[in-house]
């Protein structure tokens, strides 16, 4: 393996996710990066295999045959660097979603300060949160240490004292986790992240050093009151879940070893390329990342110098499908579906997928229904992610979506949607964007693989993002209104750069399209009326260049927050007419 | 294409791991013969702790606290024991509240294992012990039929295979339960309410094999002390024809139902052992298999869900699908003479 390859040329990219794995090349095609092509096999964490390299080498050798190009030795390892002959690749990249949500404790000094912040730091990775402990908590140190034998945590988070604060309190929350770790079999005990008071590193190391698995520190998360500074320890949480794998999944450490030590979890990976991209292109609005997939959803926000990274697993689409019961009903979910769907048949069908995750909707039913949960489960995981995102971002609304310019969307529900119309209309009533902003496809899930690459080869994510290889579904126009159905809401020209013109008048509950081919560009001129807010202020209106995608420029005129018929027959119908309008079939 | 292998076999090899959940003793020999109830590893479990902060209780410094405390790491103390005296005239005695087991002395503390309970683990399915996990627990090897299930409960017994099952997808009723069926593992093949489950705990039945289960039972299922294995999965799924061929065939035979919960990392799988005589050591069950014409498959979604077949021919690039979906896709004669495309992620091989 190259130790460095900021000057290699082609680069492999492997996302070893719950449901399949991908390898992707990028190499140099006239001076700038682009992405050659992906391979895809079913991943192999799970039995019979046991072994996640087994699905690498199986995409690997798919991708080979994409590329008629030798990528594999005899032995099935990854040949580096390129050779003479044109075989292999110069460098390797590996993200990481597979596995069982890491078992895990948070404790806090305070329950609304730094347990909230150990919890938010907990949420950026997949993790599962059994128990927390914060000066709060009426249990006894010995109930405390029955429940930590009872979850037997694989990892404990651990924040609070401001940093030189006082540390008696941090002491006595750490006495039942030293406890509990010394009852526990050596090969049991958890990881633990002291994430709190720098100044009480001697005395941690002292009370659970030798007790843990292994004892990492990072910066305090909450160095005061009013302060929160939880990316340093993403970072190094990141880096202690690959670890845990390591010892979860066999073929973990030799994947990481391929990587040369640069695995990264796709979520953290995920909210790096998010962040990358919110300071290279410093759009006042917020940057938005989508991503669902079989081992958890994933919201990426990144707002200039801040962002937020929300990993839930509570509303993934594959193992834990029967968990989404816990957060809302079969009625709510079935509001969205297009096909008329008895409670029972989803209910049956929540079950039944959750024993395979990786099946697909073969029938028209199926897709309705599997469409219908994509959508409930995103608005949720948009509802819990929210309440975590920045204070002071720009919003039409405090109650509505934050603006984003742009959001990306990618993960397998959308790559379900056989049309961007579907995928499109799915985007909208799942995460409810307000004013007006682009919507891109990520089909081929490379913004992980691209927030990896990253950190090697900082050139590589740029080229690939400007060179098409996502798709651009188009500009959406989303006005903020409550109306009655029908009032005509808005009013749009948009002009073409070949001097042609095009207009709209935009009725409430509709949703229409102008043509906009992808890559041309058009100024969209928008007059509202009384009470509505694209952005521009209520009741005003605007000019704004605007960039084309398969489906144009869409007027999402449903109103924010989008309130569908309650009659059944009407709001299907509905349904029925908005994907028609984008295409969705 | 690798394909995942669903176990319906009429007479193979089984090895099965056993082991404790924590560590302890294996009581079992290499070579073993074991029936399906024997204890192959026992240990013990500790579900409470007491934690005496003799320090904080005395008021007094850890290090002054250390040297009052009389007990030591292990000792074995009756409710009620003296564990630390003050000093002085009216010196305040420190007593443990319940009986239990000393862990931990230090700083001033005494840490104790109370309520320890005994765990026993049981050889699961008949057979011989091939190898032995110290301190974890055992391997056992049998011979005979193999029926994996979908869904499990949790639990595990033998008994006499009865077949009330008249057709795949006949719903069992209380009715069908009576006393002639004590200690016998059932056969059904859907159950629609909770009175079902009730009666053959009344039984009390040592077993239940079905197609299907509504959702809104499983709660019910879980709380039953009996195994309930479920072949199919949840709604009104008639039973897959090669399970229920096998099944029906092997009425009245010992068999143990291992209900266990599904784990899709470990491999574990609720299933169906049918002990069979054999004179020489069947072939093991295959765990993977490439897709191929002439493969037995069975449909894990609509269309024909549940429903068996065999592969025509795995078609060559992307196939569009009825939901607009293009996958890799199989042509599949299903047993009805039928034949339909599916795509191959929604396929398993039975075998």
């Amino acid at each position: 393996m190259p130790s460095s390859i900021i000057t290699s040329n082609s680069l492999l990219a492997i996302d070893v996710g719950a449901a399949n794995t991908r390898a992707v090349l990028f190499d140099v095609i006239e001076g700038e990066y682009r992405f050659i092509a992906s391979g895809i096999a079913p991943s192999t964490a799970e039995a019979p295999f046991k072994d996640v390299s087994e699905g690498a080498r199986n995409a690997v050798a798919n991708l080979q045959k994409i590329l008629g190009k030798t990528l594999l030795d005899s032995s099935r390892n990854i040949i580096t660097p390129t050779q003479s002959n044109g075989s292999g690749v110069d460098a390797l990249v590996i993200t990481l979603s597979a596995g069982p949500t890491v078992k895990t404790v948070v404790v806090g000094l305070l329950k609304d300060v730094s347990l909230d912040s150990a919890r938010r730091l907990t949420e950026t990775s997949y993790t599962r949160i059994m128990d927390s402990m914060s000066l709060s908590d009426q249990r006894k140190p010995d109930q405390q240490i029955d429940s930590l034998m009872r979850v037997r945590p694989e990892l404990v988070v651990i924040a609070g004292g401001t940093d030189g604060g006082a540390s008696r309190s941090i002491q006595k929350l750490l006495e039942p986790i030293g406890l509990a770790s010394f009852l526990m079999p050596e090969e049991k005990r958890p990881t633990v992240l002291f994430a709190g008071n720098e100044k009480m590193e001697e005395e941690v190391k002292t009370l659970v050093g030798s007790l843990s698995t292994s004892l990492h520190f990072s910066p305090n998360i909450r160095p005061s009151l009013e302060t929160e500074d939880i990316d340093p320890a993403e970072r190094e949480l990141a880096r202690m879940i690959i670890n845990i794998r390591k010892r979860q999944i066999k073929g973990v450490d030799l994947l990481d070893l391929w990587s040369g030590g640069h695995m990264l979890p796709t979520a953290y990976s995920t909210g790096r390329m998010v962040r990358f991209l919110s300071k290279v292109y410093g759009s006042p609005k917020g940057i938005l990342s989508v991503d669902m997939g079989a081992s958890a959803t994933v919201i990426a926000a990144a707002f200039r110098n801040k962002s937020t990274l929300k990993v839930l697993p509570q509303f993934s689409l594959g193992q834990n499908l029967v968990g989404l019961l816990n957060y809302t009903t079969l009625d709510n979910i079935l509001q969205w579906s297009s096909l008329d769907i008895s409670s029972g048949v989803l209910l049956d069908y929540l079950h039944q997928k959750s024993l395979y995750p990786a099946t697909i909707a073969a029938t028209q039913e199926d897709l309705a229904i599997s469409q219908a949960i994509a959508r409930e489960a995103l608005y949720l995981a948009m509802q819990t992610a929210r309440k975590d995102f920045p204070q002071n971002i720009t919003n039409i609304k405090s109650n509505l979506t934050p603006l984003f310019e742009p959001i990306l969307a990618g993960g397998g529900a959308l790559s379900d949607a056989s049309r961007p119309g579907q995928s499109l209309l799915l985007l909208l009533d799942g995460i409810q964007p307000v004013g007006i902003t682009t919507i891109i496809l990520d089909q081929n899930n490379l913004l992980p693989l691209l927030g990896v690459a990253a950190s090697q080869n900082n050139i590589l994510p740029v080229q690939v993002l400007e060179s098409g290889a996502f798709l651009s579904v188009g500009t959406v126009v989303s006005p903020v209104v409550s109306a009655r159905y029908g009032t005509s809401i808005l009013k749009a020209k948009l002009s073409y750069e070949n001097g042609a013109e095009a207009n709209i008048d935009l009725k409430f509950g509709s949703i229409e399209t102008l043509p906009l081919a992808n890559g041309e560009t058009g100024k969209l001129t928008i007059q509202v009326s009384r009470g509505v807010d694209v952005g521009f202020g209520t009741g005003r209106g605007g000019t704004i260049t605007v960039s084309g995608g398969a489906l144009g420029v869409v007027f999402d005129g449903r109103g924010r927050p989008l309130n569908l018929p309650t009659d059944p027959v009407r709001r299907r119908e509905l349904i029925k007419k908005w994907n028609w309008t984008l295409g969705g079939g | 294409m690798q394909a995942p292998v669903h176990h319906i076999i009429g007479l193979t090899t089984i090895v099965r791991e056993r082991v404790l959940p924590i560590s302890g003793n294996v009581t079992a020999r290499i070579q073993q013969k074991v029936t399906p109830n024997d204890v192959v590893a026992e240990t013990k479990w500790a579900r409470e702790h007491v934690l005496l902060d003799v320090a904080r209780l005395l008021n007094i410094s850890p290090n002054a606290a250390e040297r009052l405390v009389k007990c030591q790491v292990n000792d074995e103390l009756s409710a009620n024991t003296e564990i630390a005296k003050g000093r002085g005239m009216f010196a305040k005695s420190i007593r443990v509240p319940r009986a239990g087991r000393v862990v931990a002395v230090g700083g001033g503390q005494v840490l104790m294992e109370v309520g320890e309970t005994k765990i026993e683990l049981r050889a699961g399915i008949p057979g011989s012990v091939i190898q032995i996990l110290p301190n974890k627990g055992v391997v056992i090897q049998t011979a005979g039929g193999l029926v994996q299930g979908v869904w499990g409960n949790g639990r595990i017994d033998s008994g006499i295979l009865a077949n009330l099952a008249d057709a795949p997808d006949a719903v069992l009723t209380p009715n069908r339960l009576d006393v002639s069926l004590r200690g016998s593992v059932i056969l059904a093949g859907l159950v629609k309410d909770a009175d079902t489950l009730d009666a053959a705990a009344e039984l009390p039945a040592r077993g239940l094999i079905i197609a299907s289960i509504y959702p809104s039972l499983l709660t019910k299922a879980r709380e039953m002390r009996y195994p309930i294995l479920v072949t199919d999965g949840f709604g009104s799924l008639p039973m897959n024809s090669a399970a229920y061929k096998l099944l029906t065939t092997n009425a009245k035979r010992e068999v143990t139902v291992n209900a266990e919960f599904y784990d899709r990392y470990t491999g574990a799988r609720p299933e169906v052992i049918i002990p069979l005589p054999t004179s020489s050591e069947p072939p093991s069950p295959r765990e993977v298999a490439e897709f191929a014409p002439g493969l037995q498959v069975r449909m894990r979604r609509p269309p024909s869900m549940g429903m068996v077949g065999s592969i025509v021919s795995v078609i060559s690039g992307l196939t569009t699908l009825p939901s607009g979906l293009r996958a890799q896709s199989a042509e599949v004669k299903l047993e009805n003479g039928e034949t339909v495309i599916a795509p191959l992620v929604n396929l398993e091989v039975v075998g």
